[in-house]
């Protein structure tokens, strides 16, 4: 592991004279590194201050300034609060800045995002494609002069519809009628698909003959549609035989744009869209970007709220590792029981959801600064009802039902994910991470709204194989219950808001990056405000889509039947995979 | 349809083959057996493939209604369940799957966004509704719709699976060949509807600049 025994006391500026310097903007910490020194930078930061983990790389477009800012987050394994620092560029094409995958390799996807929609190119990047759309694509979205083909204003909310209302449908507006835009004297039929030729070509780079005996590898495509992907998800896998040679994921089936319009929605208005990106968790959501606007808003969470949230956050967790052991069972063949067993107790924690929030899904349930109602009369009761009686004898149950099975044991047992050393260096989080061995828990190492009163552990288990990963679920699960039994007993009564709801939040500029452990990994926000009432750029750091930047890793050398059970313990969702 | 109805074909029977033999009429026995084994094409894009699998689980059991046979391949399904946003990236997928669907085939919107575009019209990689490219049977409104709703959708399509008639239905229709089959949709600098590219030609050679 990278983390030295000793680690330095952090002044960038110091150890760096001429190539780094504090960030002096208000509302803004961190360090600003020169373009060229960023390497050395960087290396420094992982082996002499210990930064292992480089947990999100983004970038803003700063047109008024003409400045383009690519921003890293990284944070050491043992603990503590993240270290941001930032490369600023003149926002002159091409836009380069060189890219920190030799150190961190798991910079890679979220360096090709940045291409992608920033158009951020990355000198030394392995494999710099478009990733979340597709090539031939024209623009890089989230550029601040890129407008969409239903362009109506910068912010919302727009002057058609208030308060005037005169709104006209969005397609009547646009010449072609419809939510597409092309260039002057474009001609359709002239058209050349790009195809996949680039993929491909990033797959053959692998494909190296070993031995005397020449075999054939063929080329498998799983998915978007295909039952075992959970959801829209594509692999492209050469196999030899049935051991995979290399494997290059491809996502965008979901990409529904949720930075682009979190720029045009207001603060609060983007409450409901991050329900939908992990739309097993949207407490966890709700709750991240709470955390994210309210360090920026700088206030106090009403004491009850932190209450009401930290229960609603874990029974979501329960709910979507029960889920998790379910599909499991699904991916490796044991169709539909252990599913229906997992899905009759997600029913009950969803009518809890359903009680506070008036929908079973998508709750839209935290507001900045507390929650939007209190607990109706009769939910604590059933709270308690589930997490002293019935969930504790179910998870039990469970175990039972799977952990002594012998089949269930042969087949997850010894099958290898991932070990610690390069769960950190792939910027691994969450439950795949502590499988392999590393008690790297948020909620722990950099605890955020009322977790360091509650008594309970960070399990961990030594072999970060398939087995690891599903009884580290069933472990977090009755860690969970353990938190929960806590705070039932000790939810004070009180106002459940700090100040007047309001629909227009006054947050001063700055930047802000607020992260939680969802149930699938780190959930962060980069919220960057200008004091407007829109975010200026809004930045999800999803645990999915980072911690499938080491499939490759993971399942190489494996066998083909092997890389469904894989995909189906890192636990992705297509809401916050593609967003 | 229930039995008497089935089996009450508006004809006089005669004493001696009543409960003997059934009468009814073709479009009858038909509509009875599609509707009630609709097989879903097992196919989640979003948040709205959660319902629908709970609406499968035990509380809610979908079974009931002859539906539960879910199949991953398009071969063997009659009916498409657009469960989630529909973006530019999977429509061509999406009309591949419609295209190799064997006939009889419905398709059903399930939630806002594959009804119209829901909160993430405004997108830009979001198509704003299957509808632009599929023939659309039963829109299910809810974001996303409670299995409640669903199921009530899939009852409604069974209601109009009822009333169908073999000489009207459009798969046999010959002179409506385009809803059988649907032109794939291109990707090029945006989504590119083969059947609009006259279309986009002409608008983009008077757009200005």
């Amino acid at each position: 592991m990278a983390t030295p025994t000793t680690t330095a006391t952090l002044d960038l500026a110091a150890r760096f004279p001429g190539a780094v310097s504090a960030d002096a903007r208000p509302g803004y910490k961190g360090w600003i590194v020169e373009k060229d020194k960023l390497i050395e930078v960087a290396t420094a930061i992982r082996d002499e201050f210990g930064y292992d983990h480089l947990t999100a790389v983004t970038g803003v477009d700063y047109l008024p300034e003409g400045k383009m800012e690519v921003v890293y987050h990284a944070f050491k394994t043992t603990g503590g609060p993240v270290l941001t620092f930032k490369v600023q560029v003149p926002r002159v094409d091409p836009v380069e800045v060189p890219s920190v995958t030799s150190i961190w390799p798991g910079a890679e996807f979220q360096e090709r995002e940045a291409w992608d929609l920033l158009g951020v190119k990355f000198t030394n990047h392995p494999d710099l494609r478009r990733i979340l759309l597709w090539e031939g694509f024209e623009g890089h979205p989230l550029r601040k002069d890129w407008k969409e083909a239903f362009y109506e204003e910068d912010a919302k909310p727009f002057k058609s519809r208030w308060p005037e209302g005169k709104h006209v449908m969005a397609e009547e507006k646009n010449p072609f009628k419809d939510n597409i835009n092309f260039p002057k004297d474009f001609d359709p039929e002239q058209w050349v698909p790009e195809g996949e030729a680039a993929l491909y070509g990033a797959l053959a780079r692998y494909q190296v003959q070993e031995g005397s005996l020449k075999t054939d590898h063929i080329v498998i495509n799983m998915g978007p549609q295909h039952p075992s992907t959970h959801g829209v998800f594509r692999a492209a896998v050469t196999v030899d035989g049935e051991t995979v040679v290399s494997l290059k994921p491809v996502m965008g089936y979901l990409h529904r744009n949720h930075d682009k319009i979190g720029e045009r929605n207001t603060f609060l208005q983007n409450m409901p869209f991050t329900d939908r990106l992990d739309y097993f968790n949207s407490m966890s959501n709700n709750f991240g970007y709470a955390v994210a606007v309210e360090k920026l808003m700088n206030i106090q969470v009403a004491e009850r709220a932190e209450y009401i949230r930290v229960i609603m956050a874990e029974l979501s967790r329960i709910q979507n590792h029960l889920v998790f052991i379910g599909m499991l069972g699904n991916d490796l063949g044991m169709m539909y029981t252990p599913a229906l067993y997992a899905f009759e107790e997600r029913e009950l924690i969803l009518d809890i959801f359903e009680a506070v929030s008036g929908s079973r899904m998508m709750c839209n349930y935290y507001r900045f600064g507390g929650v939007v109602r209190d607990l109706p009369e009769g939910v604590l009761e059933k709270i308690k009802g589930l997490v002293f009686e019935r969930l504790p004898v179910k998870a039990d149950e469970l175990d039972r039902m799977l952990t002594e099975n012998e089949v269930f044991v042969a087949r997850m047992k010894g099958v290898k994910v991932i070990d610690a050393e390069n769960a950190i260096r792939y910027s691994i989080t969450g439950p795949v991470l502590r499988a392999a061995g590393v008690p790297y828990d948020i909620r722990r190492a950099d605890p955020y709204s009322i977790y360091d009163r509650f008594d309970f552990d960070i399990p961990t288990r030594p072999n970060g194989d398939l087995m690891d990963n599903y009884l580290l679920r069933l472990d977090e699960i009755r860690q969970s219950l353990r938190i929960l039994q806590q705070a039932v007993k000790q939810i004070p009564e009180g106002p459940v808001m700090t100040g007047k709801p309001q629909y227009q939040v006054r947050v001063p500029a700055g930047e802000s990056y607020g992260r939680v452990e969802s149930p699938k990994g780190e959930l962060a926000f980069y919220v960057v405000s200008n004091g407007k009432p829109n975010p200026f750029r809004y930045h999800v750091r999803p645990p999915s889509f980072v911690n499938i930047t080491a499939l490759e890793k993971m399942c190489v050398g494996t066998k083909i039947a092997d890389f469904i059970a894989i995909l189906g313990v890192i636990d992705i969702v297509l809401g916050e995979l593609d967003r | 349809m229930d039995n008497e109805q089935l089996n009450s074909p508006g004809y006089d029977i005669p004493d001696e083959l009543k409960n003997v033999v059934s009468i009814t009429t073709l479009d009858r026995i038909y509509n009875w057996g599609r509707r009630s084994s609709v097989w879903p094409l097992m196919f989640g894009l979003a948040c709205c493939a959660i319902e629908m699998i709970a609406a499968q689980a035990s509380r809610y059991d979908m079974a009931r209604f002859g539906m539960e046979v879910m199949r991953p391949t398009p071969r063997q399904a009659d009916m498409m369940l657009v469960s989630g946003t529909v973006t530019k990236k999977m429509v061509p997928l999406i009309v591949r799957l419609y295209n190799q669907m064997p006939e009889p085939k419905y398709v059903v919107a399930m939630g806002a966004c594959a009804s119209g575009g829901g909160p993430f019209k405004e997108g830009y990689n979001v198509v704003a509704g299957i509808d632009k490219f599929l023939p659309v049977d039963v829109y299910i409104p809810g974001c996303p719709p409670t299995p409640q709703a669903l199921i009530a959708g899939m009852i409604k399509l069974q209601e109009k699976i009822d009333k169908e008639s073999l000489s009207k239905v459009r798969w046999y229709d010959k002179k409506k060949e385009d809803s059988v089959y649907i032109p794939v949709p291109v990707l090029g600098p945006d989504l590119m509807d083969p059947r609009r590219f006259a279309e986009i030609k002409a608008i983009a050679a008077a757009k200005e600049g």
